[in-house]
């Protein structure tokens, strides 16, 4: 499939879980193209990283499904802070466990799955359609019930896949990405190469191969399409772009500025601009210091 | 520098070290520099079978030797801890946290979520990220670089830790597995033996009076009539610090 492909089978108001994790392994081309299209109304199910703040500074987002929003090595997602002190975004915010809960419900089609995490929290208080379950054992423990979060469609990155859709993770941390396949009624995995099937088993053990055909329904290969965030081994968080990236959102002129420099001409314009910004960025008396 | 006095950012250290002490093999997790320092200094050290990650998902143990290296010199890895993993072993109890706090009450209700009002906050923060399965589950503590009265406060915006009132109120089973252990600030150690499991004085660092601590605390603490001064680093762990664990002095910008 085309990143086009993916987008062409959503609409608005979807509910969309990104897999990945903060600023690790988020299937940015995937989130960019969601960001560029004409879709509004979303819900994202995330463990938050730029992924929700670029969808956020698009319009695309009606509400925000998490235990946080960051940019890991920034601690706090710009975008989401202002959406959230502007009241523009709504929020389910769910301890970081119960998020994995719901989606593992969703995934084994239960409608909820019981869980100590929420209880006297303020999680509780923020989430009037949250409810305790008791136990019909003699124990009679009183537990959170997290309710399913099903998904209308799900994105995930990994490093290889094959193209009928086997997918391997190469870094050192799985994230949740099966299960967000899982709990969607449809998923879609881009990933860094589509290699043949008999090169993923030379590239890492059969553990590496975290999704299976089974799971998703279109495979996109997209090169560099996690930056700027992390995919190990096949690159780092791109450090400095993020930093931009955060600079940038600061004002409405200077994330009209990176839109027009990096969002506006589809993945190869922003794949070329980074490029662009890369070679700036090597030479101090370049652009990077005086695009922000 | 190995020799001279110790400073703040290393009394804190130990300070956080010493919250690990006597739990064997558990998982510790510690936010920020100071606690992550503590930890593998609690590690190195008293509490050897405490197990630590590289940040992500690998688990790293002092080298034993057996490679050729002098023991506890370098690091190895022994194990993977992917973040499902963590949450498993969250739920199983076998997980020490230390975590932040943008303001902290008497009874240890946490918050990193927002300050202000939920539905439209002042300030957007972290969000409540694992506090509340975290204080549901297993033990926790706490580190604050800045012990002030807007962070230790009477009453916190969004509860994301449990503290023990709240525990409490859940009556029966519910709160079997919630232990809120210590809490290290620059300014003193407390932990949470007054009356009902409230806040109390354990111990001030150097230099610091018990009415300094009181000043700076939002809500009435407790102390007893004596309040002993925080153990100070050993030479042997001032050197584990400075020469193996953070040479280049990362620990004083935490307190800056």
């Amino acid at each position: 499939m085309t990143l086009a492909d993916v987008i062409g089978e959503l609409r608005s108001g979807m509910t969309i879980g990104i897999g990945g994790w903060g600023s690790r392994r988020k299937p940015m081309a995937l989130v960019r193209a969601l960001a560029a299209s004409s879709l509004t109304g979303l819900t994202i199910v995330s463990y938050g990283g730029p992924d929700v703040g670029l969808l956020i500074a698009a319009g695309k987002v009606r509400r925000v499904v998490t235990g946080f929003v960051s940019l890991d090595s920034i601690p706090l997602e710009p975008h989401f802070r202002q959406a959230r002190q502007r009241g523009a975004v709504e929020l389910t915010e769910l301890d970081e466990g119960m998020l994995h809960w719901g989606l593992l419900a969703a995934a084994h089609r239960l409608p909820f799955l019981p869980m100590r995490a929420g209880l006297g929290s303020d999680v509780m208080r923020v989430n009037l359609h949250l409810r305790t379950v008791r136990s019909p054992y003699a124990d009679g423990e009183e537990f959170v019930a997290v309710p399913a979060l099903a998904l209308d469609a799900a994105f995930v990155h990994m490093n290889r896949a094959d193209a009928r859709g086997n997918g391997q993770y190469l870094g050192p941390d799985p994230y949740f990405d099966d299960l967000y396949c899982l709990a969607a009624k449809r998923a879609y995995l881009s990933c860094e190469r589509i290699v043949p099937t008999s090169e993923l088993t030379a590239a890492g053990p059969v553990q590496s191969l975290l999704i299976n055909r089974a799971m998703v329904a279109g495979v996109v290969e997209t090169p560099s399409g996690a930056h700027f965030t992390s995919c190990v081994p096949d690159y780092d968080r791109d450090e400095s772009f993020q930093a931009l990236y955060a600079r940038s959102a600061g004002s409405p002129e200077a994330w009209e500025e990176f839109s027009a420099e990096f969002l506006s001409g589809g993945e190869d314009g922003y794949q070329a601009a980074v490029a662009r910004f890369r070679s700036g960025a090597a030479d101090p008396a370049g652009a990077a210091g005086t695009r922000a | 520098m190995t020799g001279s006095e110790p400073t703040l950012a290393e009394i804190c250290v130990v300070a956080c070290a010493e919250a690990w002490r006597g739990d064997g093999a558990l998982v510790a997790s510690p936010m920020g520099l100071i606690p992550t320092l503590g930890a593998r200094l609690a590690q190195l050290t008293f509490e050897p079978d405490l197990l630590l990650t590289d940040g992500e998902a690998t688990l790293l143990a002092p080298s034993d030797g057996s490679g050729g290296e002098l023991a506890g010199t370098e690091r190895e890895t022994e194990g993977w801890l992917p973040f499902r993993e963590v949450f498993t072993m969250l739920a199983a109890g076998r997980r020490h946290v230390m975590m932040g706090a943008s303001q902290l009450d008497q009874f240890g209700n946490q918050n990193i979520s927002c300050i202000g009002d939920w539905v439209r906050p002042k300030a957007q923060l972290l969000g409540v990220r694992g506090a509340p399965g975290n204080t549901m589950n297993h033990p926790v503590s706490y580190w604050l670089p800045k012990h002030t009265r807007r962070v230790l406060v009477d009453r916190v915006d969004m509860v994301s830790g449990v503290g023990y009132d709240r525990a409490a109120g859940l009556g029966g089973r519910a709160a079997r597995f919630h232990e809120l252990r210590r809490v290290v600030t620059n300014l003193a150690v407390l932990d949470f033996a007054g009356p009902d499991h409230s806040m109390r004085l354990r111990s001030v660092h150097p230099g610091v009076s018990v009415s300094d601590v009181a000043e700076a605390t939002g809500f009435l603490l407790a102390a007893p009539y004596q309040v002993p001064q925080t153990r100070l680093p050993t030479v042997a762990e001032l050197a584990l610090i400075r020469d193996h664990l953070d040479p280049q002095s990362r620990r004083d910008q935490e307190l800056a």
